[in-house]
């Protein structure tokens, strides 16, 4: 009797192993998925565009710059390919996976469905520091990096105003997103009412900033962002379980020895500093780090230990077909991509609410 | 002494809520706190795992005061079942208990900690849920998971907070038998606040009664929930009989409060 139910309870064991195995290797499934979509997005995207080049000019321009002995390029191509069209691209999946997991880790520390770097004010902050050196051509930074240095410097103000809240009002995860949207709108006013007064060549241009566009994309942008991203995703990387034991409440968390206030300064700084990076380059691109999270989430689950990469591979996917829409649906117009992401994203998060079966979605 | 809680003060800002309380507890003992709501029986339990600081007085495990602990060693000694918890994103079952092996082990997790998690799982009778999502299964369900995820700390004290608040009588008494046979089985030593006086009486081995922040009564069962303490704490006529040996109150009428009820 006993040994058989010893052997009942193994096979159960056995099984339970076995279905949290395929749990994990489903997770891994996606994650590969993502990647080979970013490739094959990228792919198709280079050849793309309002200058007719065709598919094999492009590999080969591209080759050009390796081996330039056995492929061939023409001046056209090459300023087409070379500095519009890959530098774009580039620029599409690090916006992407940055925005993503800047908006993944939020939700996480916040434990709040709605937390990204938009709705908590971050984007905006920057989008209006941008607005001040473009109309008013005053910042802390002269030259070239006037808008850059401002528009990062802007985005630290929701930070901090949010990081006080935590530290000195006892805020909940809910008063940090009302005080974020207040923020936001603070920010959005301000930007409006210096347009309202400026130049109207001056207000197109930060216009392009409040929406969000990747046009303005170099090689010589590619590199600080990358190395925020990568500085930032390390300890993100090693926080992920702990992000994982906070979701289950602040009281739960230090119980298991998490130390949560500590933890969730940490976490916000980090991705105040992705998104500062990003939109410094891109202006304010909407809904990828609301969304990207969420979609991720219904089908690998929670856990953040492989949520933080999925999303971040997912939203980088996401932003470069966004963008590849924006520079094809109408061209040679070229329209802002935080227009495609909003329209694109608008109505599947309507989807999502409306087919919610659990608490969220 | 497993617990020793000398003169321990606490306060939300200039409003006390807990008055020079002292509280022992002995290895593989399972203490009751009762007491009308407002009376400090969370603060406690929260200041007890360093959740809150006490503005005075300590708190010695095993003689050791726990102001001096790390907070992950503490965690590897004390669990922690709040009254409420949401897990606002999913998380599978397996995932929840996982948790518990945090304070042991740092990011990844090894076959052995699969193993402790899989020994709570057949323990507390909810393999059958692994794999589930937590928010998809009932109180009583998710009650088991999250003392399952205590226990996978590997505590040697365990503090519970309403362990069955929001529980159907059935649930109440599964979850109370689990609690009862891993202090005896087990040599953990349990604290629970709990408002339920029969409850308290039947799984307790101690009674401590609180009263807006001070101990108002302690010892077994009998000696703490009588009539007299009941009315004067509760304001509640009772009618204590006798159950198995063990105290068994029938609340019959409010009492009229004239004065401070002091």
């Amino acid at each position: 009797m006993t040994n058989s139910n010893e052997t009942i309870t193994e096979t159960k064991d056995a099984e339970i192993k076995a279905e949290y195995k395929k749990f994990v290797g489903r997770k891994i499934i996606f994650i590969l998925i993502c990647i080979i979509a970013i490739f094959i997005l990228a792919g198709i995207a280079a050849t793309l565009g309002s200058a007719d080049i065709s598919f094999l000019e492009t590999y080969s321009t591209i080759l050009h710059k390796f081996i330039p002995t056995y492929f061939s390029t023409s001046w056209l191509a090459d300023v087409c390919v070379w500095n519009l069209r890959l530098p774009r691209i580039l620029m599409a999946i690090l916006a992407g996976v940055g925005l993503a997991i800047a908006g993944t880790v939020m939700q996480a520390i916040l434990r709040n469905p709605l937390a990204s770097p938009f709705t908590l004010g971050i984007s905006a902050g920057a989008g209006f520091g941008a607005a001040v050196a473009i109309l008013l051509g005053a910042g802390v930074l002269a030259g070239e990096y006037l808008i850059i240095g401002n528009a990062f410097l802007f985005s630290l103000i929701p930070t901090f105003i949010i990081l006080g809240l935590t530290r000195y009002k006892r805020a909940t995860p809910e008063t940090m997103i009302l005080a974020g949207i207040a923020i936001l709108y603070i920010f959005s006013a301000a930007t409006t009412l210096l347009m309202y007064f400026s130049e109207p060549e001056a207000v197109k241009e930060a216009y392009f900033w409040m929406v969000g566009s990747l046009g303005k994309a170099s090689w010589d942008d590619l590199l600080p962002v990358s190395v925020v991203l990568a500085c930032c995703l390390v300890p993100l990387m090693w926080k992920s379980w702990d992000l994982n034991v906070m979701g289950a409440g602040d009281e739960t968390a230090k119980s298991l020895g998490v130390n949560v206030g500590r933890t969730r300064v940490l976490i916000l700084m980090l991705a105040s500093l992705m998104t500062a990076a990003i939109v410094c380059f891109t202006g304010t691109i909407g809904f990828i780090g609301l969304v990207a999270p969420h979609m991720c989430r219904m089908v690998i689950g929670g856990d953040n230990r492989f949520l933080i990469p999925a999303s971040g591979l997912f939203g980088g996917a996401l932003l470069l077909g966004a963008d590849t829409i924006a520079r094809t649906i109408i061209a040679p117009v070229i329209l802002p991509v935080g227009v495609i992401t909003a329209f694109m994203g608008g109505p599947l998060f309507l989807y999502l609410i409306l087919r919610k079966k659990k608490e969220f979605w | 002494m497993k617990l020793k809680v000398k003169e321990v003060e606490f306060g939300y800002g200039s409003v006390p809520v807990l008055k020079d309380v002292c509280i022992e507890l002995a290895a593989s003992e399972m203490l009751g706190i009762v007491g009308p709501n407002g009376a400090g029986k969370s603060t406690l339990i929260r200041c007890i795992d360093r959740i809150l600081a006490p503005q005075k007085g300590t708190i010695l495990l095993d003689g050791q005061d726990i102001k001096a602990m790390h907070q992950m060693e503490l965690a590897k000694r004390v669990g922690y079942i709040p009254q409420t918890t949401s897990q606002v994103f999913p998380a599978t079952v397996f995932d929840t208990v996982l948790m518990g092996r945090r304070p042991h082990i740092g990011w990844r997790s090894s076959e052995k900690d699969t193993e402790i998690v899989l020994a709570m799982l057949k323990m507390l009778n909810i393999q059958e849920f692994a794999m589930r999502d937590i928010n998809e299964l009932s109180g009583g369900q998710q009650q088991k998971v999250f003392i399952a995820r205590a226990l996978t700390q590997e505590p040697e004290v365990l503090l519970l907070d309403e362990p069955t608040s929001n529980l159907d009588i059935k649930c109440q008494l599964e979850v109370m038998d689990i609690i009862k046979n891993i202090v005896v089985e087990k040599r953990i030593s349990a604290i629970m606040a709990i408002h339920d006086l029969n409850l308290a009486s039947r799984y307790a081995d101690r009674i401590v009664m609180m009263n807006s922040g001070k101990i108002f009564s302690a010892g077994n069962p009998v000696s703490a929930l009588t009539p007299d303490n009941i009315e004067h704490v509760y304001g509640v006529e009772v009618k204590v009989a006798n159950h198995d040996g063990k105290p068994y109150i029938v609340p019959l009428k409010p009492v009229e409060q004239n004065g401070s009820g002091n």
